[in-house]
């Protein structure tokens, strides 16, 4: 559970965290066999369809959220089931105990809850003096260990083996031996007893279908079996966000839930209940049951137009099984009760803006869990948006305000960075920063940062603007702030690769930085002035294209300008035109100028290649990139984990260096080991970071950007 | 991807790809057979790495004494096949139960029932397990053995929603998907089979 009060708190617990090498290890493995097990699980099958399909019900079912519950209630305390509502999780706590205490019950057995979790359930019922007991083997383990889970699926996933037989050994007071079958099977005899003396059974459930009136329990080992037919009492609690109009749409979630979360077709056991069941220890021979939906938020949730997707989420986990942050620091410091990229979100809804505060930072932005999110659920824009609230909320700090005060003023932030070059002047050696001074340079070891160049793009333009006769395309061409001034060698070699092929190139001196760096920092009123700024700048009307060199700038002005302007009535026309014609360099020059291998030289060397966050999964551009590498006669050697991030994610790396840091490791470990020359990238965020880390390693492999590399190969 | 597979096949491709054991009977007289034979050749309350002579607190301790016999539970049998069941086991000296499960947690040897559907894409069991004594019987036992007659299986869950709509309205209901034996990986993602349910699922594809 993430405790920190500050970042700095924060930041010291992260770095704990990446000292612990079986975590690591554990997470690491995990990541590498999740990609492949969730594509096999869902191998032939229409996912995105799928998806599509469980956001809509999802939301229509959020909408109607009341009266699903009155209908499925209604139909419930028909079968002799009592249905309780709970505003809060103080409510739903009390509503448990008092169920616990009118029927006389010691002992309680519990199957897997993350709901359960949310509320404190077991540590309200052992105030009451309770006895409860963890049924799931890695609740349980986490149980005995005082803990709270660190992945959703998989609780205890940040424990060894030999943790687990220590902790066995402690519990039966006999020496056990570090054999998983063994220690499960150990387990397995424990736990028979407390089902049989348990007087309560308490259960999550994945859905309340209302058409039928049933709850459906998906488990693998089979224990929510066992805890809702032994005891004479059953409680089943849920969040109202599980009330589902009828089993097909239930099925449908059943058809993704497992194979997203372990790459299983199905879990194990999949249990429909329906009423009072029989019972043999009940008085009457039929069970007691009680359900209790959870609201703690979830109604508000439900009306708000941009947060109320988060009540789609199923608790797959598959978020966290893809995000790199996670990957590296585990749940405990990656979620406060939920965890990975919806932990985020819930936790400021459901655990207060104190809790989630400092979580909501260490996204970096690179959108692997939305683009596995078995419902569709734009988690990266929700982390950024609750950033953006607490800011409002607790006040914009003093950076984050001067960065937002810079952008918005394009002519102030130019002349800084011309101050800056000259600045910088002492210590700046083949192009590198040599020698930061101590205050910017903290825990920036890792990589060299590179110098501003001594002409920014903008000067270059006048002299190297091509004249184009009867051109095919009028492209307008943005460069972004990095490729402005850092690398506008970048924007000359595009130009050189465009030159002569049709497309008649504009640069518009207006243009500024996307402003992207003011939405990571949550300066959401500042990202608006900047995106009219450069649509002003780059009219849609003038232009077929707007091409871009820089994916993350390509991303933002394509989704990210739609998010900030699309509901604005002055700009919404606008602001789509713009989309529509925003484009990053690898599609304009393999899909629109569709340049073949006859337009480049043969035999330019062995390349690998890094697939930037913002262009892979932001824009979904995947074959282009790897085309044109081979069109433009380039051996290109594919390296493991192509498509994970960088470790970049601009003001991330900044705020985080320890987690960039490791991130960049294994990518430049994967890269190096596909023996390749070059390594090619399509972000010049992403050139800096790789570059940097690659310098500071004094390793031979160059880094170049697409445009560099075919600007070499081009004949 | 599946069209034109004969569900069958496809049944036990998928339910064998978890680890259930499936096979192909004739009748019912050869289902009770192969129940009796799998319970033969299995140790009595053996829980397979994890045996009553393996160290276990007192409380765990104890419940291995509830068990000195083999047992299997076969609730839910027409009296005709229970009788037939019954009187072979005894031959072999195994005990034969169809209620009272509630005086065997500490588990039985084999839990013998029919299934009432299967879905072939995920190799599923649908059992209609409104019946404690049926309930208990596929939970507490160390290998569930279930008899599913060919002509119940079903490609996918949404060629059975009707049936499935029909079976979760009754109120009172329990109805259970059963798709290969309890499993867990709760302990490094290392896959263990058997942690509170069955240790085996033998699936008997009746010819019908």
């Amino acid at each position: 559970m993430q405790q920190a009060k500050n970042l700095k708190e924060y930041r010291a617990e992260l770095r704990e965290a990446l000292g612990d090498e079986f975590l690591r290890q554990a997470m690491d493995k995990f990541a590498r066999f999740y990609p492949g097990a969730r594509a096999r699980a869902f191998a032939g099958m229409d996912v995105d369809g799928l998806i599509r399909e469980i956001a809509e019900a999802k939301d229509k079912a959020a909408a109607r959220m009341d009266e699903l519950y009155e209908q499925f209630k209604a139909k419930a305390e028909a079968a002799g089931v009592k249905v309780h509502l709970a505003r809060t999780a103080r409510e739903a706590n009390e509503i448990i105990a008092a169920i616990a205490k009118e029927n006389g019950v010691k002992y309680v057995v519990k199957s897997k809850s993350m709901t359960a979790e949310e509320i404190h359930l077991n540590d309200h019922l052992e105030a009451e003096g309770y006895e409860v007991t963890e049924t799931d083997l890695g609740e349980w383990i986490i149980q005995l260990r005082g803990e709270g889970p660190t992945h959703m699926v998989m609780p205890a996933i940040h424990l060894s083996r030999y943790q687990v037989a220590d902790l066995f050994s402690e519990v039966t007071k006999q020496k056990q031996e570090v054999d998983i079958e063994k220690l499960v099977k150990v387990a397995r005899r424990e736990l028979r007893p407390r089902y049989i003396e348990a007087d309560m059974g308490v259960s999550g459930a994945n859905m309340a279908v209302v058409e039928t009136g049933a709850i459906g329990i998906v488990t693998n080992e089979g224990n929510a079996r066992l805890v809702t037919t032994l005891p004479r009492v059953h409680v089943a609690l849920m969040g109202l966000d599980k009330l589902t109009p009828t089993l097909a749409e239930g099925l449908r979630v059943l058809r993704v839930l497992p194979r997203n979360a372990t790459g299983q077709a199905i879990s194990s056991y999949v249990t429909w209940i329906n009423g009072r069941n029989e019972c043999a220890a009940s008085p009457d021979g039929k069970k007691i049951m009680h359900i209790v939906f959870l609201d703690n938020g979830r109604s508000a949730l439900a009306r708000d137009p941009l947060f109320s997707q988060v009540l789609r989420c199923v608790r797959c986990g598959a978020c966290a099984n893809v995000c790199p942050v996670y990957r590296l620091v585990g749940g405990h410091r990656y979620g406060h009760i939920y965890i990975g990229a919806i932990g985020l979100i819930l936790t400021y809804f459901f655990h207060g803006r104190d809790k989630a505060k400092n979580l909501v930072q260490n996204c970096i932005n690179c959108g692997a869990c939305k683009a596995v999110c078995a419902a569709g659920i734009d988690l990266p824009t929700l982390i950024k948006e609750i950033h953006a609230r607490i800011l409002d909320e607790e006040g914009h700090s003093a950076p984050s305000t001067l960065l937002a005060a810079v952008l918005k003023n394009r002519k102030l932030f130019h002349s800084l960075l011309r101050t800056a070059k000259l600045a910088q002047k002492p210590v700046v050696s083949g192009g590198y920063i040599r020698h930061l001074p101590m205050l910017l340079a903290k825990d920036q070891g890792f990589r060299v940062l590179p110098a501003i160049a001594a002409k920014p793009f903008r000067d270059l333009w006048p002299r190297i603007r091509p004249e184009v006769k009867s051109p095919r395309y009028r492209v307008g061409l943005f460069s972004g702030c990095v490729q402005d001034f850092v690398y506008p060698e970048q924007c000359v070699a595009a130009v050189n690769v465009v030159a002569g092929k049709g497309a008649a190139l504009d640069f518009p001196m207006d243009q500024s930085c996307c402003g992207l760096p003011v939405v990571m920092m949550g300066e959401i009123a500042a990202a608006r002035d900047v995106a009219k700024q450069n649509i002003r700048a780059l009219d849609p009307g003038k232009y077929d294209y707007i091409l871009t060199l820089c994916a993350s700038c390509a991303s933002h002005l394509k989704h990210g300008y739609l998010k900030l302007l699309g509901d604005d009535p002055a700009w919404a026309v606008k602001v789509r035109q713009f989309a529509d014609k925003v484009i990053d360099f690898s599609s304009f020059v393999h899909d629109v100028l569709k340049l073949t291998p006859e337009d480049f030289r043969k035999d330019g060397g062995s390349v690998t290649y890094h697939a930037p966050c913002h262009l892979c999964r932001g824009l979904g551009v995947k074959d282009a990139p790897r085309d044109l590498m081979r069109d433009a006669g380039l051996d290109y050697k594919p390296s493991e984990e192509e498509e994970v991030c960088c470790g970049f994610g601009g003001t991330f790396s900044m705020k985080f260096p320890e987690l960039s840091a490791e991130l960049l490791a294994k990518k430049l470990d994967h890269a190096e080991a596909t023996g390749a020359q070059t390594l090619v990238t399509d972000c010049p965020g992403c050139v800096m970071q790789l570059r940097g880390g690659l310098e500071k390693k004094g390793s031979p492999m160059r880094v170049k950007h697409m445009a560099e590399i075919l600007a070499q190969q081009i004949k | 991807m599946n069209e034109n597979r004969n569900p069958v096949e496809l049944f036990e491709e998928k339910a064998k790809a978890v680890s259930a054991v499936v096979s192909k009977v004739a009748s019912m007289r050869e289902a009770v057979a192969y129940a009796l034979d799998v319970c033969d050749k299995k140790q009595a309350c053996q829980l397979l790495v994890s045996g009553c002579s393996e160290p276990l607190s007192e409380k765990g301790q104890a419940l291995c004494e509830t068990k000195q016999q083999k047992v299997i539970a076969a609730p839910g049998l027409s009296p005709e096949f229970f009788a037939d069941l019954e009187g072979s086991a005894r031959e072999r000296g195994i005990l034969c139960i169809e209620k009272g499960m509630r005086d065997h947690l500490g588990g039985v040897d084999i839990g013998f029932t029919l299934a009432d559907f299967g879905i072939a894409e995920t190799g599923t069991l649908v059992i209609i397990s409104n019946s404690e004594e049926l309930r208990l019987a596929t939970m507490i036992a160390e290998f569930h053995v279930a008899v599913l007659p060919q002509s119940k299986i079903r490609e996918t869950s949404r060629d059975l929603e009707a049936e499935l709509v029909a079976l979760t309205s009754v109120q009172p209901s329990y109805t259970a998907f059963v798709t290969g034996a309890s499993r867990t990986a709760d302990i490094e993602r290392v896959l263990a089979l058997g942690v509170h349910g069955p240790l085996e699922l033998h699936i008997l594809l009746l010819e019908d």
